[in-house]
């Protein structure tokens, strides 16, 4: 057991490094082969542990397999903890990646980074693997930390566009930001437990710990256990892209598309959900923290989906909804909906994945043409992509008996029966979201696969569907993104699926009441007329496609009389402005102040050059006692005698 | 009668005219070997004073050793005059400066 | 006022006297004939102190041969007198001062401290058959040797440097030095260049061409 996991971990890594140092010199051929063959056997091996872990009930797996540091008596240790959880994200990674391995076989077909890409995808997987698969804080901060190295390295993969560039840079700062307050809140947890393993601080809790208070201000003091939590949820909020932590992702479009597939939708961005998942039993104790993570997720939830119906690049249509649906998730975590949102990102991942990998196929198609005003009527020439691509969609909009269904709609329910204060307000936003969800991803739909063609004619002649390493992934993917959700759901609802991977207190069961009443999936789906997210979802296709097909005027009149909305929207809620024009300017500002003061005028200045100087200025006067002359010298012997003389009688006299 | 202080002072007076004699001839170097020579004979009546006032020999026999030294000095000295002349053609020590920093 | 006393005062006078001429004596000539003066009138004034030898040895060695060497130096240099003159004035003070100041020091040690005839009575003077050389001598193979030897290097030393230092060997010496000659090589004596040959019509057997070639244009060519 402990091979097939160090296996599991290690060969993606060690067909990374050999790809990433060896595969100019070999054929690219090889490239591709050693990769996926490594992350073909890392994702079997995943599947049988997954299938030991949750059909067979095998007992979690919990052991540290080497110890990095001693420091005193805090052991900082790599081990591994294999539970209902791990094992469920394990099996997502891999097979996620795999998939994305033998499309990236097509798409980055004529690129002269192809080996580069593998290797970097390859060294994604370990990064991903080794985060889910981590027993402590330690090595789940270096997974995190990897998975964002490699987000960074492959957002900018063609490093030699500036916007790339700028891309990738931003991107890892704001995950930064996120790593700060998660390095905060770990720091917390040391304080607080005086461990950093997670057996040990479940137990803790679990057995009734000491809680430390933080005074805020004078009068005002948190536990610490609201700060560790809130410090985790702002890592969480950095790699999950969440407001205000969001702006990255839109951009970090500018990789290619198998990584907005692999990375953006499926893996690294859930990492965060994972996280809090994970640590479910310390977020319950917080209920601050949960209105926080409640306010915050809405918030992405809602306003993420206004800026997705505006776009006209394809790719940054299905970014704002990752962007949403991450908002989705993380409000199920708030209303304590754990396994829900760890439901919500398996099936998302599918989707979303198989959203991604289709809009890249569309892409390859239409020469890299990505801007969805330029396409139209699609469905003619790539009917295999076209239905794909109706099944992700569908089931990212909830369409009953879909995946996208049980888990979105599970979400809001639980948020509907959570009874924190900020529950209300995310309900809202949820359901608001719904709407804008089906509105945003059907005008994609129509606007690519329906609608008269607007490409220029070189380009129609060359439109045909894509070769098959590229469409094969793309039907992989939609089986479970059509069948994960009926068949998860019961066990996921009723909390056996995760049984002991994650806590949940009695006063936040939100689940409850939804398992109460409906048992099985199939009852589940028809009785969704009688809620509101399916009428909200099917007013959102209707929406779309008055817009886009019936009347697509219609959209230029909305444009002019809702012109300053139009405007914040565009301007991305001015995120972007303020970052970049106040944070960023103002930090190299200050950094340029600090150059010219400190750096160029004092210890250049005085320090460096200052001594140098002094020492140059004396030496030049002491050189002049080197006259030359001897009766100088004499001179100076005959004072000395003097003074000497003089010095010795006023001993003797004296002493 | 004649003390041992008076001996003293005769010493100290001749050695206070040498020093100024040093400091005032910086235009003849043989001047000023001269007036060291003058130092030398201060020092020299300071110890034949003690040496008789205190009779012991050990101060004649240090000026004995002196005056060796002196004369030794004394040649050695006006050998570098001479060759300094030849390259210089002048003893001014005003001008023998090529030894500045 | 005894014989002693005013042997003493005179010669100490003339002492003086002759060491400031030194001092501010312009001719170096006369300035080595006064530093005469000085040591005769030292010497008379060790003579009283009973150290017979070494007043003697002192005009024998520092008059008859340290001045001696001294004058011959200064008749020796060719030294003009005139540019000598300038710049006496602008120095007398700080000599002044600094040489006040040492006596004032000195002046001040010797009446304050117990060099009176308290502490240092008279000794006795000594008998007519004592010997002076004989004392020091007795000292100076016995007590003193080692340093007797290292005066006697010193002044060896003394010598070699003199000679050293001034020597600058016969001019146009016919004499062979032989490491000269053994550091002559083939790459300092012989130097091959190439020239170009003369054209062979020149050398005609007629006696009519045959001038002396300074008139002719076939110079240059040869």
């Amino acid at each position: 057991m402990q091979n097939q996991l160090l296996a599991i971990v290690l060969l993606p890594l060690i067909a990374a490094v050999f790809t990433g140092l060896l595969g100019g010199k070999l054929a690219r051929e090889w490239a591709h082969r050693i990769t996926i063959l490594a992350v073909g056997v890392a994702c079997l091996l995943s599947i049988d542990i997954a299938i030991d872990q949750l059909l067979d009930e095998a007992q979690p797996l919990n052991y540290n397999l080497y110890t990095w540091a001693q420091l005193g008596s805090f052991s900082l240790n790599i081990g591994f903890l294999i539970d209902d959880l791990t094992a469920s994200m394990m099996a997502v990674v891999t097979f996620v990646s795999l998939m994305v391995h033998v499309y990236t076989i097509g798409y980055m077909k004529d690129d002269p980074g192809y080996q580069r890409f593998f290797s970097y995808i390859s060294l994604f997987t370990f990064a991903m693997l080794t985060l889910v698969m981590s027993n402590n804080f330690l090595q789940l901060f270096f997974g995190w930390e990897a998975v964002g190295l490699v987000s960074y390295l492959l957002i900018g993969f063609w490093y030699k566009k500036p916007t790339a560039i700028f891309a990738n840079l931003k991107a890892f700062l704001v995950n930064r930001v996120g790593d700060f307050g998660f390095l905060l809140g770990i720091a917390c947890v040391y304080l607080v437990f005086g461990t950093l393993d997670y057996a040990e601080v479940f137990q803790q809790i679990a057995a009734g710990y000491k809680d430390l208070q933080i005074p805020v201000t004078s009068e005002l003091a948190w536990s610490a256990t609201t700060f560790m939590c809130i410090g985790l949820f702002i890592g969480a909020m950095g790699k999950s892209a969440q407001v205000p932590l969001h702006v990255w992702l839109p951009d970090s479009m500018e990789g290619p598309t198998p990584i907005s597939a692999l990375i953006h939708a499926a893996t690294m961005v859930t990492a965060g959900v994972f996280m809090v998942a994970r640590m479910s039993p310390l977020f319950e104790q917080s209920e601050i923290a949960l209105n926080f993570i409640l306010i915050i997720g809405g918030t992405t939830a809602l306003f993420m989906g206004f800026l997705g119906v505006i776009q006209n690049d394809i790719k940054r249509v299905v970014a704002y909804s990752t962007l949403s649906q991450l908002g989705y998730m993380v409000v199920a975590l708030g209303a304590s909906a754990y396994s829900v949102a760890i439901f919500h990102l398996l099936t998302h991942a599918f989707f979303k994945a198989l959203l991604f990998l289709g809009a890249g196929s569309v892409i390859i198609a239409m020469h890299h043409e990505q801007d969805m005003r330029k396409m139209g009527n699609l469905k003619k020439y790539m009917p295999i992509t076209y239905i794909t691509m109706l099944i992700g969609s569908l089931a990212l909009i909830g369409t009953p008996l879909f995946s996208g269904f049980y888990s979105k709609d599970a979400i809001i329910e639980a948020v509907h029966f959570s009874q924190l204060s900020a529950a209300s307000y995310a309900y809202i936003c949820v359901l608001v979201g719904v709407f804008f969800t089906a509105l945003y991803s059907f005008r994609l739909f129509f606007m690519v696969f329906h609608t008269e063609e607007r490409m220029d004619d070189e380009t129609k002649s060359h439109l045909k569907e894509t070769p098959a390493v590229v469409w094969m992934p793309l039907v992989a993917l939609a089986i479970p993104s059509v069948i994960v959700g009926y068949f998860l759901a019961p066990s996921i609802l009723s909390g056996e699926y995760f049984d002991g991977a994650i806590t949940v207190a009695e006063n936040h069961n939100t689940l409850a009441p939804i398992v109460e009443h409906y048992q099985h999936p199939f009852s589940l789906a028809l009785s969704s007329y009688a809620h509101w997210p399916l009428w909200l979802a099917i007013l959102g296709v209707l929406t779309a496609y008055v817009f886009v097909v019936m009347k697509p005027n219609l959209a230029n009149n909305f444009k002019k009389i809702l012109g300053p909305i139009n405007h914040v929207l565009e301007n991305n809620y001015y995120f972007d402005k303020i970052y970049i024009n106040y944070f960023s300017a103002g930090g190299v500002g200050l950094g340029n102040k600090f150059w010219q003061w400190i750096d160029v005028a004092i210890i250049d200045g005085v320090m460096v050059n200052g001594t140098a100087k002094l020492m140059a200025g004396i030496s030049a006067r002491v050189r002049k006692v080197q006259s030359g002359y001897l009766y100088h010298y004499v001179f100076v012997m005959v004072f000395g005698l003097l003074v000497l003389l003089g010095w010795l009688y006023w001993r003797a006299l004296n002493g | 009668m004649i003390g041992l202080s008076d001996y003293l002072l005769l010493s100290a007076i001749l050695f206070a005219i040498s020093v100024a004699g040093i400091i005032i001839n910086r235009k003849n170097v043989i001047t000023l070997l001269m007036c060291i020579e003058l130092m030398l004979l201060a020092v020299n009546t300071n110890f034949i004073a003690f040496s008789h006032f205190l009779q012991d020999s050990a101060g004649q026999v240090f000026v004995f050793f002196i005056l060796t030294v002196a004369a030794a000095e004394a040649a050695i000295g006006l050998a570098i005059i001479v060759v300094l002349f030849r390259n210089r053609a002048t003893i001014d020590v005003d001008e023998i400066n090529q030894l500045k920093g | 006022m005894t014989f002693q006393v005013i042997v003493f005062y005179s010669f100490a006078a003339w002492v003086i006297f002759s060491a400031l001429m030194v001092v501010t004596s312009k001719n170096s000539v006369k300035a080595a004939l006064f530093l005469v003066l000085t040591f005769a009138s030292a010497s008379a004034i060790w003579l009283l102190l009973e150290a017979e030898f070494l007043a003697l040895s002192l005009i024998v060695v520092y008059v008859g041969a340290v001045m001696v060497l001294l004058l011959f130096v200064v008749m020796m240099m060719d030294i003009d007198y005139a540019a000598l003159r300038q710049g006496f004035v602008n120095k007398l003070p700080l000599a002044i001062i600094t040489s006040l100041a040492f006596f004032a020091l000195l002046y001040y040690f010797i009446t304050h401290g117990e060099f009176g005839a308290v502490n240092y009575a008279q000794p006795e003077p000594k008998g007519a058959d004592y010997s002076n050389i004989k004392e020091l001598g007795r000292v100076l193979y016995t007590d003193y040797v080692i340093a007797f030897e290292a005066a006697a290097v010193i002044l060896l030393v003394a010598i070699i440097a003199a000679i050293a230092l001034t020597f600058r060997g016969r001019k146009h010496r016919k004499a062979q030095v032989i490491s000269k000659q053994l550091q002559a090589n083939k790459r300092n004596r012989l130097k091959i260049v190439s020239m170009k040959p003369s054209k062979s019509e020149e050398f005609v057997e007629d006696n009519d061409e045959q001038q002396d070639g300074l008139n002719d244009n076939k110079g240059e060519e040869r």
